[in-house]
């Protein structure tokens, strides 16, 4: 089996599952949300603090922020290996590469420790 | 791989990988598998259904960081809820929500495709360009609904 020490998972068949599991629950999340607002019949800051606030909300909405964050590595790591490479950045391709992942996972934990924090604390 | 003399490679037509070392031509018979010029590759549906798929979702993980903002403002306090309906008004704003949530429309309806693809269903060639067309079309209704929605 291939193992790929930049991939987290180290597996690619693992990012596969990773990536279609996530989409799953994102696409019932976003079904939830979309709903909630199409039926809603006055949308207020009690109305929907009520409704995110409950208890079954907020561990959908936490499991929608991990969902998101696996979903957006695997894509954004697919999308980084895909252009980032020697073809086209010759020498640099690597250390392009790398730059560009610690980016993302940056950005990643500040969306993971933003929006945990916010449904946590709801 | 044979080694030839200069000029004799272009004799053999094109498809064929060569590379000019001095005088002598490599000539490999291999063929070159993705031999594409931007004047004759044409985009079929299904390529530009899987290429907005991919960035459709580059652009939700930027702008995720936007959505993520108005949610916590509106969730924060009654105060907070206005701030986030006022930055709303402005039709930039407005746009950029909408624009945003079509976005998400395509990348969820062309996932929902992927996933079939995955259970192989539809992945024949005119089922696959089928649905691909069906994914934009439903991803239009869902803009113009949503503008009608939102405006």
């Amino acid at each position: 089996m291939v193992t790929q020490v930049t991939s987290l998972s180290r597996s690619g068949l693992a990012d596969f599952l990773v990536q279609r599991a996530s989409a799953v629950l994102l696409l019932l999340y976003a079904a939830c949300v979309l709903g909630w607002f199409l039926v809603s019949e006055e949308i207020s800051h009690a109305a929907l603090k009520a409704w995110f606030g409950s208890a079954p909300m907020r561990l959908f909405s936490i499991l929608a922020v991990l969902a998101t964050a696996m979903h957006s590595w695997v894509g954004m790591w697919t999308v980084g290996t895909d252009y980032l490479r020697p073809h086209y950045f010759g020498r640099w391709a690597t250390a392009c590469r790398l730059v560009y992942q610690l980016g993302v996972l940056l950005i990643l934990f500040i969306y993971v420790a933003w929006g945990v924090s916010l449904f946590w604390f709801l | 791989m044979r080694l030839l003399p200069g000029g004799f490679g272009k004799a053999l037509g094109s498809g064929m990988a060569e590379a000019n070392l001095g005088n002598l031509i490599v000539q490999s018979p291999r063929p070159v598998s993705l031999s594409l010029s931007p004047a004759k590759f044409r985009w079929p549906v299904t390529a530009m259904a899987s290429i907005a798929h991919r960035i459709t979702g580059v652009a939700l993980f930027a702008a995720l960081a936007w959505l993520l903002y108005l949610l916590d403002l509106a969730l924060d306090s009654p105060a907070g809820f206005e701030r986030a309906q006022a930055l709303l008004q402005a039709p930039a704003a407005k746009l950029l929500l909408i624009g945003l949530l079509g976005l998400l429309a395509y990348h969820l309806l062309a996932g929902v495709r992927h996933l079939l693809l995955d259970l192989h269903i539809g992945d024949g060639l005119p089922a696959a360009n089928w649905a691909a067309w069906l994914v934009f079309a439903l991803t239009g209704l869902a803009v113009i609904a949503l503008g009608v929605w939102l405006w």
